[in-house]
């Protein structure tokens, strides 16, 4: 992913006083492992246990949960639907992003820097806003679905189960292209001069220029970021979950992997087949992102 | 700036139509919040219609249901400060430490941080909210702040920036001065990394404030809500028996709740970009 930070050359006698870092590094430390290891710890402790159903308290189950979890429609039926989003939804994001950057970097755009912030600007807006926003603009009430509709004769009904997902797929492009924009950019502002220069003399044109310099420049940054959007997709929870608000009939409990983890907790008290819905999409993830990253490092130079 | 063919009118004309895209719903929502109820329902979405009703909507934010409105802005003022602030404090003591002392372990320490990047605040939610159940602390503000304080994002960040930004000679030479490591930390480091600290502080602030799941899950009493549940909770309220919809509140307060984020990141665009930079400079 990227290379570790250097410090200064390490000299021997300096040993006892850079132990002394630790000061530094502690405190987080501590708050880690409260917020991170230890409820990694207790959800797979939680899903090595069943609640009983007549005498209350639990009883060790070993992997009975997984067993049950492998064979439950409910939950794949949700994971599937997640990889078609990751399917479809993340390439479309990320590439606008691309476009987007190295328009932006291109010097050939008027106001670049107004483009720049403005299609950053969603990031700065709350998931709960944007999807009302967008959920009230898909309704018939008093959205502009209906008037679009009535403009070109179509029949689109953004908030029906058809297009429910495709309707989700929208909020979070819109949410996220600027964000991932803003990674690619950055990336593109440290490609050094000399190397523009070179291939100007060499007689390359703006295509050739953006094939052979800026995409292997951008390659880190694209693992990155496709790594940051899988593990988006995989959580998606926020836009299904409120955009259920406004169609509760629509969008059933389990329609994600997170959603199903979450209404086992809150509206069914299974707490410990929660843990371990939680903990199999969280190995899954990891493992994926883990290949994504293995084979962006490989195909470098 | 590189070689410079000149401006192009067909790619700021291409570019121009994703602009409009990104501004829509920012733009219909700055028209209807201008509209009461009534004309939310009877006027065409996309422009303006009926009274001009946005003082009169602002107002009602603030006073329904005795003020609520106020209280969850005060909640999320809190989160923000005690959680982002907190954030920004612990990555930048870590990032700093790991940057600039080399002790046993760090290379562990940076394994560690950067698994976690890829362990999303959504996939922790329920084993923390069972976890905290258990220690008494769901349903207080603790069980907000707490999980917000850690942000390996902002401790990778500050460790690279804080590689070039405090030069180990001026570290050195504070030492020789006779300042202790806690006192070079404040009076000579800090100072350097005022940009990254901003970048850190400015995205520990956006995900704090716009935190919908962990509250969600943490919180049951609509008087510790921050903004983002409570407006979700008014939407709700347009449904089922004993609807009592309010859409031009949930209009208005989502207005009212994303300026001053905007805001932010229009008025500190130099400081969060020059950070963002110079943390790629080494991916």
């Amino acid at each position: 992913m990227a290379s570790t930070p250097t410090t200064g050359r390490p000299r021997g006698s300096r040993r006892r006083l850079d132990r002394r870092g630790w000061i530094f590094v502690a405190p987080f430390l501590v708050v880690f492992a409260l917020t991170f290891l230890a409820p990694i710890g207790y959800a797979v402790q939680l899903s090595l246990f069943q609640e009983q159903a007549f005498f209350g308290g639990t009883t060790f189950v070993g992997v009975d949960n997984y067993v049950e979890l492998f064979a439950d429609s409910r939950f794949w039926s949700g994971f599937l639907r997640v990889m078609v989003f990751l399917a479809v939804q993340v390439p479309i994001m990320l590439a606008l992003a691309l476009v987007a950057a190295l328009a932006i970097d291109s010097a050939r755009l008027h106001a670049a820097g107004f483009f720049r912030i403005v299609i950053f600007l969603p990031y700065a807006v709350p998931a709960v806003v944007a999807t009302l926003m967008w959920g009230y603009m898909y309704g018939t009430n008093f959205g502009l679905a209906a008037d679009l509709n009535d403009l070109f004769g179509t029949a689109i009904r953004p908030l029906s189960l058809n297009w429910a997902l495709a309707s989700i797929g929208n909020i979070v492009t819109w949410e996220f292209v600027g964000y991932n924009m803003i990674i690619f950019y950055s990336a593109l502002r440290v490609v050094s001069n000399e190397l523009y220069e070179a291939a100007a003399i060499d007689g390359a044109g703006a295509f050739r220029t953006i094939v052979s310099i800026k995409l292997p420049a951008l390659r880190g940054a694209i693992v990155i970021a496709t790594i940051f959007s899988i593990i988006g997709s995989f959580q998606l929870f926020n836009e299904p979950n409120i955009l259920r608000g406004l169609i509760p009939t629509v969008l059933t409990t389990d329609y994600t992997p997170n959603m199903y983890a979450f209404y086992l907790s809150f509206g069914g008290q299974q707490y410990n087949y929660a843990a371990t819905v939680a903990i199999v999409m969280g190995v899954i993830t990891a493992v994926i992102a883990y290949v994504v990253q293995l084979r962006g490092a490989r195909k470098g130079m | 700036m590189h070689r410079m063919p000149g401006k192009s009118r067909v790619l700021t004309a291409v570019a121009s139509l994703y602009l409009v895209y990104t501004l829509l719903p920012l733009v219909w929502l700055l028209i209807n919040a201008t509209k009461s109820q009534a004309a939310l329902f009877a006027t065409p979405g996309l422009w303006f219609g009926g009274p001009f009703s946005l003082f009169a909507n602002i107002g009602e934010t603030f006073t329904y249901d005795n003020g609520i409105f106020l209280r969850w802005l005060g909640n999320t003022l809190l989160y923000v400060v005690l959680g982002a602030g907190g954030a920004t404090l612990l990555a930048t003591a870590a990032g700093y430490g790991l940057a600039k002392y080399r002790f046993s372990g760090r290379r562990a320490v940076f394994a560690v941080i950067l698994g976690a990047i890829a362990i999303p605040g959504t996939a922790l939610a329920v084993p923390t909210f069972l976890m905290f159940s258990a220690m008494g602390l769901t349903n207080t503000p603790w069980a907000v702040i707490i999980p917000s304080l850690v942000s390996p994002f902002g401790l990778y960040l500050i460790w690279v920036y804080a590689t070039d930004a405090v030069p180990d000679e001026l570290v050195e030479s504070a030492r020789i001065d006779g300042a202790g490591e806690i006192r070079i930390f404040f009076s000579v480091a800090l100072r350097l990394l005022v940009p990254g600290i901003v970048t850190v502080a400015l995205f520990a602030v956006v995900s704090t404030w716009n935190n919908y799941f962990l509250p969600l899950v943490m919180i049951n009493d609509p008087g510790w809500y921050p903004l983002t549940v409570g407006l979700n909770q008014w939407s709700g309220q347009g449904r089922g028996a004993g609807a009592e919809p309010i859409y031009h509140l949930v209009i208005t307060g989502s207005l009212l709740t994303i300026i001053p984020l905007i805001a932010a990141f229009l008025l500190l665009q130099r400081f969060w970009q020059s950070g963002l930079s110079a943390g790629s400079v080494k991916q």
